[in-house]
């Protein structure tokens, strides 16, 4: 379709056109003519947040949720700004987002004009891609190139830079088309003879190992199904990052947790002791691999993975596949059933054995209290409570993210809104809103910090302007709790500044918002209160008072490899378990 | 550039002046994202390079020679040269194109392929050109041409039809004439 349009319009009709219906934003005086058009039509809906961080935060909630590009609409300038945060957030985490920026006049960029920023200088290092849109020709093609790379290949934000004067402009618009790229064609097909030799390699293991991640999420819900497939046929045991949660189910009696730095024992000692590794869209990122020269020693390394980039970044892998994780487990699946694998039974069979040993350490095992709420108490019952619901669940960074990594038990992908790579405090509350806004109907629960959420806690406003009835979570510990817990571990329990204090009331905070505050200090009022709160059908913080001692296990101190992690009740003095280097690793 | 209807808080766009090409020799210390930091002040208002050359000039000092060529309005290429004298690693800038005097030069890597008479007639041209052939086979030969750009298109184009395969070139170096240094 060709049609002549402002570049406003244009905006519009390409949001329309590549079927986006949500898209979360803030308005400026850069972005005007784009508001006027957003009033002026109804295919778009936009959510009006309170700070441009929480309009990306929302976006990537939207898209992890959905599986779709999420769309964000900021002014120049500080509007630009805010947005980075969540710009770098994105990036690291692979979600492909959509950012359009209003920009300046043409004639004025450079010039420090009102509100003028060099966006695309800024936004180069935390874009996959960025575009400063310079003549209205360029805008149809530029703003459908934008979609077409935030999603393909491995995902990530792209900015769209469009000063105020092409906004005005009038043009020729045309409609999405199967034009191919000129440079970028990320390739999906795994190369088949790699596929086969990690096919054998897998087939003639011992001690094998699934080491899954955030790649299996992005590459869509088949990815997840044929993952299942391919590890119920195996036999083989599975871990995940804190990334790939959910694309296998954490009922299943093949799966060992999470790994990683607060991983469960069994899966870090399983990928310390296994032989052969089959990475599927995961990066041997720093909090999983601990120790790089202590980790898996043994092992042969199978690595799957989109980005050719990431194979062989850290880890020397033997066999290394650049593709699309669905592709390439399809292939596997296929090959395996092919060549009707003869596993090696005997050895399967005293593998499992030791990982049973390993279980039966039970890692996540806590002494829970009469008096006293333990984090993972709450989030047991949590779960419990709201396990048979249509749930998505969003954090914030800290202790409360990884006790909720360990102690909520996904079963399904796209289930699951954290800040992995960045580490972002205060993602989880505008997460939540965009989940909210993609699913109406489901319980959307923010697992939260006190500390973490006062940094977006504004977006409250937002989901009760939207009726968005998503639930705050938030264990309330009063401190910094990683960062407590590192100080306690690290520094000879100097609490530096990780004390929160001058805490707001935040039941009263929820009622200055027109949300429903509820408050919890005692373990046997915990299920009553939770109830409550998934009955309400408005937006609710829930303050949780919490142990504030609590510390989280396990855990790989840093410098440390994966059989040298602390244990919750083992006895190895915290002093004694990190090395003068380790602490500069934190 | 397009005229902002009144509903804009932006003042107009001035009388629009015509782009030409300038070029530009900055003279920076030669540290890690010096060149980014020069580059950006171009991206930034999504101005094109269309030259670019860079290379540590005084070793002992650890002084690098830039000269970009780029087309913009006179205006905003002033503007430019002011931003780039404002970097903290910048030691000098000038606009060759405005002062004037200057002389610019380029080199050129030419691979042209072919046999019997066309091959004849490139070694002939190149002869004409005072071009070097610096890599001959029995069906090819690299020759190396400098001078200024106009010389080396023109160089190009008599080629292109004698079995031109690929092109390098240095992009421009300038100085400026007489005995004074920049």
């Amino acid at each position: 379709m060709t049609k002549e349009m402002t570049g406003a319009e244009m905006v519009l009709q390409a949001l329309a056109d590549q079927g986006v219906e949500h898209i979360f934003g803030y308005p400026g005086g850069a972005v005007l003519p784009i508001y006027d058009a957003i009033f002026q039509q109804d295919k778009v809906k936009h959510i009006l947040v309170r700070h441009e961080q929480g309009a990306v935060h929302a976006a990537e909630g939207y898209a992890r949720s959905t599986g779709k590009v999420g769309c964000v609409l900021v002014t120049s300038g500080p509007g630009a700004t805010n947005a980075v945060t969540g710009l770098t957030d994105a990036l690291m985490d692979s979600i492909p987002l959509v950012c359009i920026t209003g920009q300046v006049p043409t004639h004025l960029i450079g010039n420090d004009a009102f509100q003028e920023c060099d966006t695309v200088g800024i936004t180069r290092p935390c874009t996959k891609h960025n575009y400063l849109v310079k003549r209205i020709e360029d805008l149809p093609r530029v703003l459908h190139e934008a979609f077409h790379i935030a999603a393909n290949g491995r995902p990530g934000p792209v900015v769209v830079d469009i000063p105020k004067d092409i906004q005005f402009a009038k043009g020729m618009y045309t409609g999405p088309s199967n034009i191919r790229h000129k440079t970028y064609h990320p390739k999906v097909k795994g190369d088949i003879d790699k596929i086969k030799a990690a096919v054998e390699l897998m087939a003639g293991a011992k001690r094998p190992l699934f080491y899954t991640g955030g790649g299996v999420i992005n590459s869509g819900k088949e990815a997840s199904h044929l993952l299942r497939e391919l590890v119920k046929m195996t036999g083989y045991p599975i871990t995940s990052t804190l990334m790939g949660l959910g694309a296998f189910p954490a009922a299943d009696p093949q799966w060992l947790g999470m790994l990683g730095m607060h991983g469960t024992y069994e899966a870090n000692w399983a990928m310390h002791d296994c032989d052969v590794m089959v990475c599927i869209g995961a990066r041997f990122d720093d909090r999983i691999t601990g120790r790089l020269d202590a980790f898996s020693p043994g092992s042969r390394k199978i690595h799957v993975d989109i980005d050719a980039s990431s194979i062989n970044k850290n880890v020397k892998i033997d066999i290394g596949i650049v593709g699309d994780c669905a592709h390439v487990l399809e292939d596997m699946t296929r090959l395996w059933r092919a060549s009707n694998v003869q596993t090696d039974k005997p050895a399967l069979a005293s593998w499992w054995k030791q990982i049973d040993k390993w279980r039966a350490r039970k890692s996540l095992n806590f002494k829970n209290s009469d008096t006293i709420i333990k984090p993972q108490y709450a989030l047991q019952r949590l779960y419990d409570l709201t396990k048979d619901k249509d749930t998505y669940i969003t954090t914030e960074v800290g202790q409360h993210q990884m006790w909720a990594a360990q102690f909520y038990n996904f079963q399904e992908p796209n289930r699951w809104m954290t800040s992995g790579g960045l580490g972002t405090m205060g993602y989880g509350l505008p997460a939540a809103v965009g989940v909210q806004m993609a699913h109406p109907g489901s319980l959307v629960i923010d697992i939260a910090g006190e500390a973490s959420v006062l940094m977006t806690m504004q977006e409250i406003s937002t989901a009760v302007q939207y009726r968005l009835p998503i639930k705050i979570f938030i264990l309330n510990n009063q401190y910094m709790g990683m960062v407590r817990q590192w100080q306690e571990l690290l520094h000879g329990g100097r609490y530096s500044e990780s004390y929160s204090e001058a805490l707001p009331d935040f039941v009263k905070l929820a009622e200055a918002y027109h949300a429903v505050g509820i408050r919890c200090t005692k373990p046997s009022e915990l299920d009553f209160a939770i109830k409550e709160m998934i009955e309400v059908d408005k937006p609710v913080i829930f303050d949780c008072m919490v142990d504030q001692a609590e510390n989280c296990f396990p855990m790989i101190p840093s410098g440390k490899a994966h059989n040298e992690m602390i244990l919750g009740d083992s006895a190895v003095a915290l002093d004694e378990a990190i090395t003068e280097e380790g602490k500069m690793l934190v | 550039m397009n005229a902002l209807p009144s509903s804009s808080h932006y003042p107009a766009a001035p009388t629009a002046q015509v782009a030409e090409p300038h070029t530009l020799t900055v003279l920076v210390d030669n540290e890690p994202g010096v060149l980014a930091r020069v580059i950006g002040l171009f991206s930034g208002r999504g101005y094109n390079i269309d030259s670019l050359t860079v290379s540590e000039t005084e070793h002992q000092a650890h002084v690098s020679r830039i000269t970009i060529v780029t087309t913009g309005t006179p205006m905003v290429i002033e503007q430019i040269k002011h931003q780039l004298e404002r970097l903290v690693p910048v030691h000098r800038v000038h606009d060759m194109t405005v002062e004037g005097r200057s002389i610019e030069r380029e080199l050129a890597m030419v691979k042209v392929r072919g046999k019997g008479e066309a091959r004849v007639e490139a070694l002939r041209l190149a002869d004409a050109f005072r071009a070097r052939v610096i890599d001959a086979t029995t069906e090819s030969f690299v020759f190396e041409i400098t001078g200024g750009s106009e010389k080396i298109e023109q160089f190009v184009a008599l080629m292109l039809p004698l079995g031109l395969v690929e092109v390098s070139r240095t992009g421009i170096v300038a100085i400026s004439r007489g005995p004074e240094g920049m």
